[in-house]
């Protein structure tokens, strides 16, 4: 991991209050992932201890210690997806990647993640792509947008 | 200038295609060598209808939904820009009946107009309520909140004027106005559609707050779930600061108010007021025990006011056209309008403004029309994952927070979760307690562990393991993280589990 990125995020926003949370998304959206390097580095320009850094990034969802996947996609488990077909949709999703959630495909082209609630109720079951969210997904559209992410195999 | 025609940028509208059909009607118009100024709107909420294309006719603004890409060319060709009649032609759309039986205040330029044009927004009724605040002293301020009866529309219905007074009275030289947008309950997506469709009513009601309660520095708690709201949001911001609606200088007034989106991480805990308070600090969104309560002790240890999105986004009306209008809406302690949100089984789902008092009977069967699947409704879940699942034979309860209260459910943030025959109600159950044990932060015992044994011995029962024995267990264990845990997570918890338990011992195997 390139630290010296690390360091500039870093010392860019150390000193904004609260800090951190803005500082480990950035890090992430340039690197992929939080290093236990970059942590130290946090750690270090925000004063605080490597401990602390660590409680952070391990409390939230978000933030990953290890690089995923070319494409995070996340299965919607809300109630109002499961309402509309949702579990079997999740079912369909790991059977089809061959993968469990919080797992990448062999090729590393998908890291799979559950997610409880995308907003998007009204048109559920829902699945979010990067930063795109699809609703009323079937079986057939997954397939067919994964098959996109994985260069149409 | 061409002819205005407006499609949704909304997350959800986008979710089924509207970028799509975007990007089909520009290429089509291009083709056609005509003149059209697309304007990307916020939803009117009709989200069967969505992605729904507008055209702003002679005869008003006429509604043409849902259309695909694939449409776009018939509806050209059938001369759509003139509000030509076709399959999927609806009229005038402020007439649709669905739309019009609402009574749209919070949300009444969402969808309407370019979420990003100030002037739009000015020209629609917004700065309104500012321009009053700008010249009243702080106390009129906050008994116009007061006066109005306006509740937290977060979940909690606690009084906002209260909680301003509360902030404005307490000693501090630096406190905060904090808008809770981690909208994490499943069901609900009213306040992304608000930041998505009209960003500057949530900005001027949090500039109002500033101004009701001394705070001059205002933080947006945002999840990350929303990377449109965010956008949105952000470009808002700026736009506002550059018009002086942010800054040094609030129109003018010379009193200050800053605004600031930060970004949640993934955890449904930071929608609990004060978890939320310790992410934006940049801890561990840990809860924190009450008193001292965030208007005396809040963000940094300063007063501060935290506020749903929706709440906040409700106090310009509420300052242009007067306390006494918005109270007139409303039954009993529950006054102005709810914006409630059908999801999950049904037909008609979307975001339904209405005051307070209308029945689930009607949300469900006049405004949502039953389920998609065409089966009977089984069961709702009204306000969230930590709301209690109410059966088809308790519809006729008024949508009243003392009134839900009463009957052992609550309105919440208004959220309806539609439920048709084919549910399994125990694993609805175990569901609730296994979300609890993903999402408790971890600092009480009764959340934390309270939901792994919740898991443990709901599989018990669907083993057939000594039902009876186990349900008790599960009922006493209900009751400890009930009375026992820190806040409304493991607090509440219990209220879905339960309230599937009794009303549908069926699927527990007992009779």
């Amino acid at each position: 991991m390139d630290l010296s990125r690390v360091q500039a995020i870093v010392e860019k926003q150390a000193g904004r209050p609260g800090a951190t949370l803005p500082i480990l998304h950035d890090i992430q959206a340039e690197l992929g992932y939080i290093s236990d390097e970059a942590i130290a580095v946090v750690a270090e320009g925000l004063n605080l201890s490597r401990a602390e850094i660590f409680g952070v990034v391990t409390f939230y969802a978000d933030f990953r210690r290890e690089p995923v996947g070319k494409n995070l996609v996340q299965v919607c488990r809300g109630e109002a997806c499961q309402a509309m077909g949702g579990r079997k949709l999740e079912e369909h999703a790991c059977r089809s990647l061959g993968c469990e959630f919080h797992q990448t495909t062999a090729d590393g082209s998908v890291s799979l993640e559950p997610v409880f609630c995308l907003g998007n109720c009204a048109c559920s079951p829902a699945i979010r792509v990067g930063d795109e969210i699809y609703g009323r997904v079937d079986e057939s559209q997954f397939d067919e947008l994964m098959g996109e992410l994985r260069g149409g195999r | 200038m061409g002819i205005r025609v407006y499609v949704p940028s909304d997350t959800t509208a986008a979710s089924i295609g509207a970028d799509r059909v975007a990007r089909a009607i520009e290429a089509e118009a291009k083709r056609r060598n005509l003149s059209i100024d697309l304007v990307r709107n916020g939803s009117r909420g009709m989200f069967w209808l969505e992605p729904l294309v507008e055209v702003e006719t002679s005869a008003g603004r006429v509604a043409y939904g849902p259309v695909t890409a694939k449409d776009v060319p018939e509806l050209f060709e059938a001369g759509f820009l003139n509000g030509a009649s076709h399959r999927l032609f609806h009229g005038v759309t402020s007439e649709i009946p669905w739309l019009k039986q609402q009574e749209r205040l919070t949300f009444a330029r969402v969808g309407l107009i370019d979420p990003l044009s100030l002037s739009e927004y000015e020209a629609n009724g917004g700065l309104a309520g500012l321009r009053k605040a700008v010249s009243m002293p702080p106390e009129q301020i906050v008994a116009a909140v007061t006066e109005s009866g306006l509740r937290g529309r977060g979940g909690a219905a606690f009084p906002a004027g209260i909680k301003w007074q509360t902030v404005l009275n307490a000693a501090g030289t630096q406190k905060y106005i904090v808008a809770n947008a981690d909208e994490g309950d499943s069901g609900t997506f009213a306040d992304r559609m608000l930041m998505e469709g009209d960003p500057y009513c949530l900005i001027e009601g949090m500039v109002i707050a500033g101004l009701a309660v001394g705070a001059t520095m205002g933080y947006i708690y945002l999840r990350s779930e929303y990377p449109r709201a965010w956008n949105t949001l952000n470009a808002a911001i700026e736009r506002a600061r550059e018009a002086q609606v942010l800054g040094p200088s609030v129109l003018g007034s010379g009193k200050k108010f800053e605004l600031e989106v930060r970004l949640g991480a993934g955890a449904y805990i930071c929608g609990e007021e004060t978890a939320l308070l310790e992410s934006l600090e940049g801890k561990r969104g840990q809860v924190r025990a009450k008193p001292p309560l965030p208007a005396i002790s809040g963000l940094f240890g300063c007063p501060t006011v935290v506020n749903n999105v929706i709440t906040l986004a409700s106090v310009p009306i509420i300052l242009s056209c007067g306390a006494g209008f918005y109270k007139d809406y409303g039954m009993g302690r529950s006054r102005g309008t709810m914006t409630f949100q059908l999801a999950g089984n049904i037909r008609h789902g979307g975001l339904v403004e209405k005051a307070f008092g209308i029945t689930l009977q009607q949300l469900l069967y006049d405004f949502g029309g039953g389920t998609i699947s065409g089966r009977p409704i089984r069961a709702v879940q009204v306000g969230g994952p930590l709301g209690a699942y109410v059966p088809p034979k308790d519809f006729d309860l008024p949508l009243d927070y003392e009134a839900f209260t009463a009957r052992g459910a609550m309105v919440g943030h208004g959220g309806v979760v539609v439920f048709d025959d084919s549910v399994n109600m125990m694993q609805m159950a175990r569901f609730a307690m296994e979300f609890c044990a993903e999402e408790s932060c971890g600092k009480c015992t009764p959340c934390r562990i309270g939901s792994i044994r919740g898991v443990e011995v709901l599989d018990r029962v669907a083993a057939g393991e000594r039902p009876s024995e186990n349900l008790e267990l599960l009922e006493s264990l209900c009751d400890t993280m009930q009375y026992g845990s820190l806040c409304a997570m493991g607090g509440m918890t219990p209220f879905p589990v339960l309230s599937a338990l009794k009303h549908f011992p069926e699927d527990f195997g007992a009779s």
